[in-house]
């Protein structure tokens, strides 16, 4: 296939994912927020997000607060900011329009008519009075286009382009979340009481949607450590980490060329430490250290499926140069973004 | 204001007996039903993406074209005399394109000036003996017509470059099935839905020699031209890639695209890019939109490209007014279809009639596109004639004048009700091994009243088409 085409069916696919897990991420947040807490405590809670998600310089240089509504305002609707839903769902749609041919009818209208309805939900009220009900909205959207993605499209390689940029982008989103999640009780600001853990570990495992999972897994306490480990290590749990890279090795596979060696290794290497590893080893680690090793893997391997494959193939002419270049940008102020 | 001629009626209370079941069924529809259908076509039409990008003050913006319920519908008889005077009309430009690009010899017998030709701006030299698969230039050709009477059609432009509308076409008709089912069980309409069939088959057809089963590609220059939902369109409905200059190159006069698993040679191009961007090795060096050696590959016979480089030549307004002898010097015959009378303002009698004339015509620059940069007297003031004037004597050679023709008008949904519009129709010909065609084309509507535009970069909009059989 083209490897345009499949450039652009990678980042729609990683767009809409991004949009869905950025939803999920703000969801814990807001609910979070309905906790009683400090003032300062929130704000922490908010700036410890943007860090994860490396924005928080880019919302400093905008806003001068740091509340709900502004850190909202610029995860959902900023046009500045590359990884807002709004951002996220408009890319989706432009990748997805710049090759509507490759994709079934119903995948294309799914995508638009998410976009067409998002220019409804930001002209009304939504975010203000309900941005739970908004952030609803966009998983569900996401769960539709999914759907339809797996229930209407030949699983050729236009397929296996889209189901890899699903996971790379899952799994970096997953890392993120946990990495929010473990940096904020790390810090020093927070005394955090088992109540105040419990709330925050149970906001988390429902926004993977994971709460009712750990209760039938471990049929016990929510602990931190059980936590890290369902959403790291547990196969069979769809938003884990493995789960994530075995799709990511399962894809490579399909789409294989000459030049992905590299790639595939480097991924196949990255799950099977997933698959081999211990929770207790992990965390004897250091989780931060392991999930920023893992966010700079998942990211070189975001790189390598850019080289291998998107970039266009073909012998040294002059112009390919100039082609490799834009993309080349794009892929890394797409990585710094993720 | 002259009596246009109704496609509906024939006197204000006559419904034409082709649209008897039609008028009947309108007639006992609720009028709130139809206006609920209206808007349903509209969710429909944004939602599919059936949009056109506009050029100029909203760069960037999608806008939909104007989809109106009331079909045109033409009775069969008369198609297939139209259906005729297409085949002729388009065999001959093909003829008179390889004519121009080998022997001459419509030149040589004094048929058509010289330098008429040899000066156009759109004849290219480079493809002076270049032979072609089959000997078709123009494998695509969309061919406007306005009807002024009874039988009375009129060709008023001839698209042999890169002719768009087609997915309208066949858009329109998929939006009327899905409206009202109903309509298509009581009236036997034409099929248009294998178009895109028609169309590969022609493609395929343009492979060079030796070629049995072709790569063929669509070629736009990306989501951002007017066109592109009809490239990304068309390309899905024949199931080839659709590419982009980028996604190309030439390597010793054979066409690759590179593709996740390394080049893939192309044996056929679908251009929808104009000659100018295609190749800017051999066109417009600063041209980001083409193939670098493009050209090459074409006089190498490595590559078909429809439709071949330099058909803008037969359809060139100053090139118009000859068609009628071409068909008489290629094919024995005597045109089936009306050249609209043109004044060819370069001749010193016809500038001098326009002058004193510009009130009633139509004056039109020659490479003009889009219903841009004309005069319309009849619908001008004073000023705007004047002004026109000045241009017109600044550069006699630019333009060519037409009697206003009283295009036939098609009720149409406007904010008052139902009234009568201009419409035109632009049916899609396909030329290969032979010439063919599906039953119907795009039905423009000047959607303003006593507008005689239908461009849809202008305000125009569309109906669906429909040939009755008999």
């Amino acid at each position: 296939m083209l490897s345009r085409t499949a450039d652009h069916l990678y980042w729609m696919a990683r767009y809409t994912e991004r949009a869905e897990n950025t939803a999920r991420m703000l969801d814990v947040r807001v609910q979070y927020s309905l906790m009683p807490q400090s003032a300062l405590a929130e704000e922490q809670g908010w700036r410890t997000m943007l860090g994860v998600s490396e924005l928080q310089s880019q919302f400093d240089a905008k806003y001068s607060a740091l509340t709900q509504k502004e850190v909202i305002d610029f995860m959902v609707r900023d046009p500045d900011n590359p990884s807002s839903i709004a951002s996220c769902l408009r890319a989706a749609r432009e990748n997805a329009r710049a090759v509507r041919g490759s994709l079934t009818t119903e995948v294309w209208e799914t995508k638009n008519t998410t976009w067409l309805t998002l220019q409804q939900h930001l002209k009304s009220r939504i975010l203000e009075q309900n941005p739970g009900k908004f952030l609803e909205w966009v998983k569900y959207r996401s769960h539709m286009s999914r759907g339809v993605t797996l229930g209407t499209m030949f699983q050729d390689e236009a397929f296996n382009f889209i189901r890899l940029g699903t996971f790379l982008e899952r799994a970096d989103n997953t890392a993120r979340i946990l990495h929010v999640k473990f940096k904020f009780l790390d810090s020093d600001v927070i005394q955090t009481d088992e109540q105040v853990e419990f709330y925050y570990l149970a906001a988390l495992l429902r926004s993977v949607s994971a709460f009712e999972t750990y209760r039938k897994v471990y049929r016990d306490a929510i602990t931190p450590t059980r936590v890290a480990e369902l959403l790291m290590l547990q196969p069979k749990m769809p938003r884990s980490l493995v789960a994530c890279m075995c799709a990511v090795v399962a894809n490579l596979q399909e789409v294989r060329n000459d030049l992905s060696q590299d790639t595939e290794r480097l991924a196949e290497q990255l799950y099977h430490k997933l698959q081999s590893s211990q929770i207790d080893d992990i965390l004897d680690e250091g989780l931060h250290a392991f999930m920023t090793k893992f966010l700079a893997q998942i990211a070189e391997i975001g790189n390598g499926i850019g080289r291998d494959f998107l970039l266009p193939v073909a012998p040294e002419v002059e112009e390919v140069a100039e082609t490799q270049t834009q993309t080349q940008t794009q892929t890394q102020t797409q990585t710094q973004t993720g | 204001m002259p009596n246009f001629y109704d496609e509906m009626y024939s006197t204000t209370a006559t419904v034409r007996p082709h649209y008897a079941a039609f008028a009947e069924w309108l007639a006992q529809q609720p009028p709130q039903l139809i206006e609920q259908k209206r808007a349903e076509a509209e969710l429909n039409f944004q939602r599919v993406g059936i949009t056109f990008a506009v050029y100029g003050d909203n760069a960037g913006k999608e806008r939909l074209i104007p989809f109106d319920i009331i079909p045109r519908v033409i009775d069969g008889a008369e198609w297939t005399r139209l259906q005729a005077g297409l085949v002729q009309r388009v065999t001959a430009l093909n003829r008179f394109l390889h004519d121009v690009y080998h022997d001459q010899d419509i030149l040589k017998a004094g048929i058509i000036p010289r330098e008429q030709v040899l000066n156009n701006a759109q004849y290219r030299p480079a493809m002076q003996g270049v032979k072609v698969p089959s000997d078709i230039y123009a494998n695509i050709a969309g061919i406007d017509i306005v009807r002024a009477g009874e039988g009375e059609f009129y060709v008023l432009e001839d698209n042999l470059r890169v002719p768009s509308g087609v997915s309208y076409m066949l858009e329109n008709r998929k939006m009327m099935m899905r409206l009202f089912p109903d309509l298509f069980a009581r009236n036997r309409v034409a099929p248009v839905e294998h178009y895109p069939d028609l169309l590969l088959d022609n493609l395929r057809s343009a492979a060079p020699q030796g070629v049995d089963d072709p790569t063929v590609v669509v070629l736009t220059p990306g989501m951002y031209n007017s066109a592109y939902f009809e490239h990304a369109f068309l390309s899905q409905q024949m199931g080839v890639a659709l590419v982009q200059g980028q996604d190309l190159y030439v390597r010793d006069d054979t066409v690759y695209m590179r593709s996740t698993r390394g080049p893939q040679r192309v044996d056929v191009i679908y251009r929808r890019i104009d000659d100018d961007y295609l190749d800017p090795r051999a066109f417009r060096p600063e041209s980001t939109l083409g193939v670098p050696g493009l050209l090459d590959a074409v006089r190498a016979g490595r590559v078909g490209l429809a439709n071949a480089i330099g058909t803008g030549v037969a359809d060139d307004k100053s090139i118009y007014p000859f068609v009628p002898d071409m068909i008489e010097f290629y094919l024995g015959e005597k045109p089936i279809l009306n050249n609209v009378p043109t004044w060819q303002c370069r001749k010193k009698d016809d500038l001098q009639y326009t002058l004193a004339n510009l009130a009633n015509l139509v004056v039109k620059e020659v490479h003009g596109a889009g219903g841009y940069g004309m005069l319309i007297g009849p619908a001008s003031t004073q000023d705007e004639i004047d002004a026109f004037r000045e241009r017109l004597l600044a550069r006699p050679e630019g333009y060519i004048a037409q009697p206003t023709l009283s295009l036939s008008t098609c009720p149409t949904f406007v904010e008052s009700g139902i009234a009568p519009r201009h419409i035109d129709l632009r049916p899609f010909v396909l030329s290969g091994k032979t010439v063919t065609m599906v039953p119907g084309g795009l039905t423009r509507v000047a959607l303003r009243e006593g507008s005689l535009v239908v461009n849809s970069s202008q305000g125009g909009g569309t109906k669906d088409t429909w040939i009755l059989e008999s």
